[in-house]
């Protein structure tokens, strides 16, 4: 019943990038090498490498997003491939045409590679699992479950600034229970060797079971963040505020909200990341996300080395039997 | 036709009887066990060797998707499988479309069941109007046009002074209570059991609390109404503690739970496996474990196959967009003699679970071998292995997460009324 894991294929090598789960260490410690080289390339002046020339890209966005589909097609780009954008509105993919009709019907059109995003957990699993055999998907996030391009890239942050994963104190705050982030992040680290891993929350928004995926947990800020190396901070939906997880922005800063004063109880060295986009006031005072501890934009640039480096591994494995 | 079942192994779980016997029917009934009735003369000898003859299962939950959904499957093709799984009588959940709260609904099925003639079909009726959890369903006619029981399948009420009235009003009628016990607020948007595995893939979660809130709230409830509930589908280890002590407390409850409960955990669900989408969900290890105690000591009186046959694209989804339940009529004997194997019960007391009890549950005359009873009778080799595939399966659901398992245990033949609805083939 429990299938092998579908991101390799027959002869080992990375098919698919669905989920940092499972992956071995190395194959992380490639991703973050590769990424460097690329980062290098991206700094030049000619930004751009023949790797994937004559591929054809598909980024298949079921949810909005600007800053993940521009970096991901700015990645593509760099690396020499075609990309196609397409955006659905998820609500036309209910009114009849199934997701696998759709998903045929790109592949007709001789793709190399989805790009996925999709509001569903498991999505990209899905669909990797009903692809024609030539085809990649990379997961550009899927529901609450993963986002593991996010995950390498704040991964990739981490090692320029604090060069090993070793004596890592890593705080994350915010909303871990909807965050496919927080589950990326808290899966890299685990495998990379990061020794202690904080989740910081109200209880409404940690899962049940969160030790399980080898963090603890915290309820208060100011202990959660003391002597802190890395804190990362989620962005807090406002639709949060509507249930009954929440009661308002207000309170919410007041007890989570990464300021001046709560940053201090982190090392004087932090550094403090979040996925963007940031909600100013909310989850993170405006001083800290554009003070110097912060490495938010560093970020976004290191979005796309990590994601070239993803694509062309991938796509650049050899040949294998089964395709 | 007069039908000689010859050197098997007879278990009747009723009768306390395990015993190397021949079975004589004749017109439908059992005419004697052992020693032949005077003058019988067997038209058709059925060689019973190294196999056990024992009751057909009577099975508290299938659903046959007729009328409604007939893409997904018939009365024809799942009665065909219920036989092909050893099962003569089974009860639809009154979840069809339209809904079994009018007489109409109960005669269409009973003609279907009865013109196919591979199983017994007992609809059990709506307990409140389309289901819709708002008006008392008309349930002394549903009664007298054949209903066995009511319920609301898996519908929440619209609060609980409906539920409340609905369990007045089925004791007022004599009418046992079928219920899924669900609150509909902690379960709203979940689709997995709230653990370790919707933590891990981000999927959401049905809490515990989801069942044990409402098993309390109609504990409660009948204490207060005097109503004969059965609680159907249990799948958390606290609820069955909750139900036990009640029954200390002298009410008329029983509960049942689905064979495939007993064997996976919300680990089967690996990577957003479909097949393991069920509702109530697949739980932790400590409540399969509580479950299955909980059989081995007749906490839960009844096993059933919760049959839920799909289409195939109702599985082609990113998972909480598939529709939830497992194609199980035909996994329900291997998986059940699992516990067998597994020591948990002896073979009559399993045979008890799947027979005399579920048939004791609806207060019908069924699951028996007492001489003059109806002929239903199933014979299996409890030793067979064989191989679930998309060929052997007889129902056209296909949805199982045991497809291509090699199982233990296999129906060879099946009697309704003394006639073989089902002969494995050679």
């Amino acid at each position: 019943m429990r299938q092998r894991d579908i991101q390799f294929d027959a002869s080992g090598q990375l098919r698919h990038f669905l989920t940092i789960e499972g992956l071995p260490r190395q194959t992380l410690i490639d991703i973050l090498d590769s990424a460097e080289n690329f980062a290098t390339v991206t700094e030049q002046t000619v930004k751009k490498v023949p790797l994937l020339r004559g591929k054809t890209i598909v980024n298949l966005f079921f949810e909005p997003s600007t800053r993940t589909r521009t970096t991901f097609e700015v990645a593509a780009k760099r690396l020499s491939a075609d990309v196609l954008n397409i955006n659905i509105n998820t609500s036309s993919t209910t009114k009849g045409e199934s997701l696998l009709d759709m998903l045929h019907n790109f592949e007709a059109m001789h793709c190399d590679m989805f790009v996925v995003r999709h509001d569903q957990s498991g999505a990209a699993h899905f669909i990797a699992q009903h692809v024609a055999p030539h085809i990649s998907v990379i997961n550009a996030g899927d529901g609450r479950h993963a986002h593991p391009t996010q995950g390498m890239l704040d991964m990739f942050t981490i090692r320029r600034h604090k060069k090993s994963f070793n004596r890592l104190v890593v705080a994350i705050v915010g909303d871990i229970l909807h965050s496919r982030v927080a589950r990326s992040e808290i899966h890299a680290l685990n495998i990379l060797g990061v020794p202690e891993i904080r989740v910081i929350a109200p209880q409404t928004l940690i899962p049940r079971n969160a030790e399980n995926l080898g963090v603890h947990v915290y309820h208060d800020l100011r202990e959660g963040l003391y002597g802190a190396d890395v804190i990362m901070t989620l962005r807090l939906q406002r639709e949060r505020m509507q249930g009954a997880l929440l009661p308002s922005e207000g309170e919410y800063f007041r007890r989570y909200g990464l300021s001046e004063k709560t940053l201090a109880m982190a090392k004087s060295d932090a550094i403090v990341l979040h996925p963007g986009p940031i909600n100013r006031g909310v989850e993170i005072a405006s001083s800290v996300a554009d003070g110097m501890q912060s490495v938010i934009l560093e970020q976004v640039s290191h979005g796309i080395a990590i994601r070239m480096a993803i694509m062309s591994m991938v796509l650049g494995r050899k040949p294998d039997k089964e395709d | 036709m007069r039908i000689l079942i010859q050197n098997g192994q007879v278990i009747d779980p009723l009768q306390e009887l395990d015993t190397l016997a021949d079975v004589f029917i004749a017109d439908g009934r059992i005419a004697a066990i052992g020693t032949k009735p005077d003058g019988f003369v067997a038209e058709q000898t059925i060689d019973a060797r190294q196999q056990i003859v024992c009751p057909g299962f009577v099975d508290l939950c299938a659903r046959l998707r007729e009328p409604g959904n007939e893409h997904k499957a018939s009365i024809a093709s799942e009665t065909r499988a219920a036989a092909a799984g050893g099962v003569t009588t089974l009860c639809v959940p009154p979840d069809t479309q339209p809904v079994i709260d009018t007489p109409a609904v109960i005669e269409l099925i009973h003609q279907r069941a009865e013109q196919i003639r591979a199983c017994r079909v007992l609809p059990i009726g709506a307990l409140t109007r389309g289901l819709a959890g708002e008006h008392l369903s008309e349930m002394a006619r549903l009664k007298s046009a054949g209903c066995v029981a009511v319920s609301n399948a898996q519908q929440p009420f619209n609060n609980t002074n409906v539920m409340r009235r609905a369990l007045e009003y089925a004791a007022n009628n004599n009418l046992t209570v079928f219920v899924h016990a669900d609150d509909s607020g902690l379960s709203k948007h979940g689709c997995v059991h709230e653990g370790v595995v919707s933590t891990r893939l981000g999927l959401p979660g049905l809490p515990e609390a989801a069942e044990t809130l409402a098993v309390s709230a109609y504990l409660m409830l009948i204490e207060q109404t005097g109503a004969r509930v059965h609680f159907c589908r249990l799948s958390t280890a606290r609820a069955i503690q909750m139900i036990n002590r009640a029954k200390y407390d002298g009410h008329a409850i029983s509960s049942d739970v689905a064979a495939h409960q007993l064997h996976l955990t919300e680990l089967d669900i690996g990577f957003f496996d479909s097949n393991c989408h069920l509702r109530p969900p697949l739980r932790s290890q400590r409540d399969r474990d509580g479950l299955r105690d909980a059989v081995s000591k007749g906490r839960i009186e009844a096993i059933c196959s919760d049959h839920q046959p799909h289409d195939v694209d109702a599985k082609l989804a990113p998972f909480c967009q598939t529709e939830p339940g497992i194609s199980a009529l035909e996994t329900l004997l291997p998986l059940s003699l699992r516990l067998v194997e597994d020591h948990l019960l002896s073979m009559k007391d399993l045979l008890r679970r799947l027979s005399s009890a579920p048939a004791r549950i609806l207060g019908i005359d069924a699951g028996h071998l007492r001489v003059g009873a109806r002929a239903d009778i199933c014979i299996f080799d409890p030793e067979r292995l064989w191989t679930l595939t998309d060929k052997t399966l007889h129902s056209r659901g296909h949805n199982t997460p045991f497809l291509n398992w090699e199982l233990k245990g296999r129906v060879t033949t099946t009697l309704l009324d003394g006639q073989p609805v089902f002969e494995l083939p050679p």
